[in-house]
Formats: C-alpha cells, sequence, structure tokens
C-alpha cells in the first residue's frame, strides 16, 4: 500500500483529539479494523470444516484425540467405513443417482423457461414468472412438505422414493438456472441474435448456433450450483424418501450425526464435499473456456451473478 | 449484476413489443412461450398443485378411524375446526415457539448482517490484489454442504471437543460445558454460521457497484469517513441490505435442522421443529400442514418484498 503513504497528509493537517480519534478521522488509514474482521471470519467459517475433514483420517474414534493418518474410516475399516458399510456405500450411489438426473432435468426446463420468459411479455408470462420466482424464495420446508402431501393425497400414484424424490427435487431446483440465464441474457443483448437472423438464419438456428454458446457459462455455472445443491439437500429428500435404501448420503449424514457420530460419517460428508469440489471445477474451467476473450471480471463475475 | 462491456447499451424503460424491435424477424405468435410451456406445467403440478393440497388438508377433516387427515379440496366444504385448533394452540400452548423462532431469526440476521456488511465492504473496497483469493474463500461454504457445516461445529462443540478442551486447558472453565443440548446461544451461532454466505454475496455484488466518485465527492465536500459511510454509502446499499436480510431470514424461518443438530432440545424448539415433528408423527397430518400454512403467511411479506426488488433490478439495468 505505497499509494497510501504518498498521499498520507502532513501531520499538521491532521483533526485535532486524541490519538483513537486522529486515527478515525484520517481517511488515509489502513483498514486494520475490517481486515481483522474479514479474515477473522474467514477463518471461523474454514477451520471447523479442516478440522471435520481431518477427523475422518483419525484412526481414533473419538473426533479430539488426534492419532495417526489413517484411511481406516473410507476404506480399511471392514465394516464401518465408507467403503465396506453397505448401507452408507448405497447412500453414496443413490445421491449420485439423485443429483445428476435432477440436474440432467432442471438445466434444460430452467435455460428454455428462462430463454421464453425473457422474450415473452403478457398477463401469462408474468404470471408464470411470477410462480418460478415464487418457487425461488419458498423456505425449502413448505415445498417439501407440500410435495410430501400432494404425493401422499392426490398424486398417489407417484411412490415415495426415487422417482418423488427427483419429481420434488426438480421443483425446487429449477428456478437457479432460470435466474443464472437470465442474468446472462441481460449482459448479452438480442444483437448476436438478430445479426444471425439478418444473416438468414432461421429463429431455430439463431438459437442453437448463436445464442446457447453464449450461454454456455451461465449453464455449466447452473449445473454446478444445481449439483452441488442436490447432493447436499435432505429436507426436501427425506420427506419423500420410501424404504431406507432410497436415502441419500445426506439424509444419513442427518439421521446419523447427532445419534451415533462416527469418522466414517466424517468421510461420507468428505466425500461429498470432494465430489461437489470436482463439479465445481470443472464447472469454473468449462466457464473460463467458454468467456475466453470476452470481458468478464472472472470470479469477480461469477460471484454477483450466484 | 455482471459489469457492462463497454460495447452493450444499457436497456432502460419500458421494453417495446418485438414486432416493433425486430424489423423484419417474425417469430411465430407461440415461439417464446412454447419454451416456457414444459417448466410452467411442471411447476403447476408440482408446486401450485401442492401448495392447494396444503390449503385442502389444513382446513380439510380427520379420518374418524386411522386419525389421518382427509383433505376437502372444494374450497366451499372447507372446516375451519383443525385449522382453528392450531391457532388457538398457536397464541397459547405454542406461544413460547413463535416467540423463540422470532428472536432467534431477529437476533441471527442481525449479527449475520453487522459481520456480513463488515466483510463484504472490505473485499468491495480494499480487496485490491487479494480480491480473487477473498472471493474464492467467500464463494467456498456455497459448495460445502450444509450438513458438513453444521457436523464440524457438532465436532468441535461436543463435551470432549476442541472447544471444551480449549476452555478447560486455559482454566476458563471448570469443567466441560455441554454445548449441545438446548442452548439458544448455540442455535443462534449455527444459524449465522450456516447462513451468512448468502447475504456476504449480495452485498459484495451490491457493495462493489457503488461509484467511488460518489464517496470521494463526499470527502471533497469535507465530510469524515464516518460522515461519508453513514451519509453516502449506507443510504446507497439500502436496497442491498434489505434483499440480503430476506435472503437469510427466510430459510432461518422454516429451519428445524440447525436446530435439531445443534441443540435437539424442547427448549429451543422452533417453528420449523414444529412442523418436522407433527409431519414425524402419526395421525398430525393436519396440525402439519396448519403449521405450514402458517409459516407461509408469516414469511408471505418478505417474500413479496424479495421478488419485487428483484424484479425491477432485472427491469431498471
Amino acid at each position: 500500500m505505497s499509494e497510501s503513504v504518498l498521499t498520507a497528509p502532513k501531520t499538521s493537517a491532521l483533526p485535532r483529539g486524541g490519538f483513537v480519534r486522529r486515527r478515525l478521522r484520517n481517511p488515509w488509514r489502513r483498514p486494520t479494523i475490517l481486515a481483522t474482521i474479514t479474515w477473522g471470519y474467514l477463518a471461523w467459517s474454514l477451520i471447523p470444516l479442516v478440522i471435520a475433514i481431518a477427523v475422518s483420517f483419525n484412526a481414533s474414534r473419538s473426533s479430539s484425540t488426534v492419532h495417526l493418518f489413517s484411511l481406516q474410516w473410507w476404506w480399511t475399516d471392514p465394516s464401518d467405513s465408507l467403503l465396506h458399510d453397505p448401507e452408507l456405500h448405497s447412500a453414496v450411489i443413490q445421491s449420485l443417482r439423485l443429483s445428476l438426473t435432477t440436474m440432467a432435468i432442471v438445466v434444460p426446463l430452467g435455460v428454455a423457461f428462462a430463454l421464453g420468459i425473457d422474450r415473452w411479455h403478457g398477463r401469462l408470462a408474468t404470471g408464470a414468472n411470477f410462480v418460478m420466482l415464487l418457487s425461488f424464495v419458498m423456505p425449502e420446508i413448505i415445498l417439501g412438505v407440500s410435495v410430501f402431501f400432494v404425493f401422499s393425497f392426490l398424486l398417489k400414484f407417484v411412490p415415495l422414493g426415487s422417482t418423488a424424490q427427483i419429481l420434488g427435487l426438480v421443483t425446487f431446483q429449477v428456478s437457479y438456472p432460470v435466474i443464472i440465464v437470465r442474468a446472462r441474457l441481460l449482459s448479452i443483448g438480442k444483437e448476436y441474435e438478430e445479426a444471425a437472423m439478418d444473416l438468414g438464419a432461421t429463429p431455430r438456428q439463431s438459437i442453437r448456433a448463436v445464442l446457447l454458446p453464449l450461454l454456455y457459462p451461465a449453464i455449466f455455472a447452473s449445473a454446478a450450483i444445481v449439483f452441488a445443491d442436490t447432493i447436499d439437500d435432505f429436507v426436501t429428500v427425506r420427506y419423500l424418501s420410501g424404504p431406507v435404501s432410497s436415502e441419500p448420503l445426506s439424509v444419513k449424514i442427518y439421521n446419523f450425526a447427532r445419534g451415533q457420530p462416527s469418522p466414517a460419517i466424517n468421510a461420507a460428508a468428505t466425500f461429498m464435499l470432494a465430489s461437489t469440489i470436482v463439479v465445481a471445477f470443472v464447472a469454473y474451467l468449462l466457464y473460463r473456456a467458454f468467456t475466453k476473450g470476452q470481458r468478464t471480471g472472472g470470479l469477480g463475475d461469477l460471484a454477483t451473478r450466484l | 449484476m455482471s459489469v457492462p462491456s463497454g460495447a452493450e447499451p444499457v436497456r432502460r424503460g419500458p421494453r417495446r413489443s418485438h414486432r416493433a424491435t425486430d424489423e423484419g424477424i417474425h417469430y411465430s405468435r407461440w415461439f417464446w412461450p412454447s419454451f416456457t410451456i414444459p417448466a410452467s406445467i411442471w411447476l403447476a403440478i408440482l408446486f401450485i398443485l401442492p401448495l392447494y393440497t396444503v390449503i385442502s388438508i389444513a382446513f380439510g377433516t380427520v379420518d374418524p378411524i386411522f386419525r389421518g387427515p382427509l383433505p376437502v379440496y372444494e374450497p366451499w366444504w372447507w372446516s375451519g375446526e383443525q385449522f382453528g385448533r392450531v391457532l388457538g394452540d398457536s397464541v397459547s400452548f405454542y406461544r413460547i415457539v413463535y416467540i423463540h423462532t422470532f428472536e432467534y431469526v431477529v437476533i441471527a440476521s442481525a449479527l449475520c448482517l453487522v459481520l456480513a456488511y463488515a466483510v463484504a465492504y472490505y473485499v468491495a473496497r480494499y480487496g485490491g490484489k487479494r480480491k480473487t483469493i477473498l472471493l474464492a474463500l467467500l464463494i467456498a461454504p456455497f459448495f460445502i454442504s450444509y450438513l458438513m457445516r453444521m457436523l464440524a461445529w457438532i465436532n468441535l462443540l461436543d463435551t470432549e471437543g476442541y472447544i471444551n478442551k480449549i476452555l478447560t486447558f486455559l482454566h476458563l472453565v471448570p469443567h466441560p460445558i455441554d454445548w449441545l443440548s438446548g442452548r439458544p446461544s448455540t442455535v443462534i451461532m449455527g444459524l449465522v454460521y450456516g447462513y451468512i454466505p448468502y447475504m456476504i454475496l449480495p452485498l459484495y455484488a451490491f457493495l462493489d457497484r457503488i461509484d467511488i466518485n460518489l464517496l470521494e465527492a463526499g470527502r471533497d465536500l469535507g465530510a469524515g469517513p464516518a460522515r461519508t459511510f453513514f451519509r453516502v454509502t449506507l443510504p446507497l446499499s439500502r436496497p442491498g441490505i434489505l434483499a440480503a436480510l430476506v435472503i437469510v431470514s427466510l430459510p432461518m424461518f422454516g429451519d428445524y435442522y440447525t436446530n435439531n443438530l445443534l441443540s435437539g432440545s424442547p427448549k429451543t424448539t422452533m417453528l420449523g421443529n414444529l412442523i418436522d415433528d407433527a409431519l414425524g408423527s402419526t395421525g398430525q397430518g393436519n396440525k402439519a400442514a396448519a403449521f405450514v400454512l402458517i409459516l407461509m403467511v408469516l414469511v408471505l411479506i418478505p417474500m413479496l418484498y424479495y421478488m419485487r426488488s428483484t424484479a425491477r433490478s432485472l427491469l431498471t439495468r
């Protein structure tokens, strides 16, 4: 911060008052308090997670006594580890199945809706948009309970289990791509598409060949967010799970966290975390690849889109 | 919200219809609406219909033999008996639960706001070269499961966890404290921890957009840093603050899991726990539906406010 030294006023120009007061009045002082709060916040938000991950590699059952690095809770232990406990093992598969299926349904559904609602105006469009936004802000417990009720009373032909879970998850998630893609559509504008059509493309072609590639960054970002959010979801999914085998990892963790905590649960949570990070990273790489040459603020831009 | 790049014109004012804008290019009338049909049908069946089912159950009757709820779908046959009973309980037996819910949500949102504003302000104004890494660290919790983050605190706050180890080691407390059974402070801490990332990013996006020239103008006109902040920055960020408060408080109102994981005691029961407990026990379907309906009414105004402000920001950008 050399410039702060250069532009700092001479001592004589400082306002009167004691040291503290003078410091507070100096507009060029370094934001020490804010910096402390920020780094303190980051430590508070991230250190517990590091410890939780470390516990999963701990050779002891207790979460506080540190033993040697061990993969006991991941796969070495023949009965209680993530790989060998049949319940946890099938839960991992169920988690991945639910989130990948949900992602595959939500993204096209949401992107199409965003495209349509961005260009279609009228009372019906306003209504559809209102409902979509409502599904975004509705607390999840309301959504979970109401979908559970509809499957147990009105749409009884949908059995509780994977199908119901996916239907519920899609409903809860579909607004994410809509919001992200609409933000991107606003910054793209209509010019590219119109140019394509001036050059002879049909509306369908101009969407497929021009608009869709421009939307890829937003599509990847929303796919990653939907994946991360569904693999963590346990509110909607717990209400809609039927037999024990349909409970994904998140629900297992929720059920076991207070009852019988075990480092294997930490291993399970760490596994979820790792899979989310992989998906987020892939999405980020794709985002970078597809926005190459475009003026975006990188991470800052992505952050403000969320 | 994105950084407008130079070439793009800023759109303002009402939009004209497509036929007027796109000279010579004609979309068929159903071209754009057809894109929205799949998602609209989906939401009609799996969002609107379920909400209606909840109302039908809340105003429905009870099966005389199995005690299960019997939904009544015709509004003219609705009976207020079940709902009235729950409302009656709400002002007497369950009043403390509503008070707790409001207390925890208000305190946790306020703490979130103070902390999030400080962090967002620092990153937006003073991030400098470290902005990218700071943002990456701020985004990280988004991709870390809520459960994982709660699990981390269960590990830490356990009677044998690190927090108690440190406290007893420093002789600050004579014997380990049982943080995880019915302590409002733990629940509030958990709520802040769980929801603050959702507040920091929107606030950052908002503060980052404030024109630095306005602040300098304030300084040039003789205002000190504090005065510039309170007279310029804070008023400019008020819409962002309100939206961010709504973003965190809405899910907090429906939260039952933070409470279950970090307390699990009836002493800290919130409205969300009432719904979850009622749904978990047989013969209380009507009760669960009634509580869901009450929750929906309670959060309706903040929800509508948030939707209106989002819609406006989309239009005027």
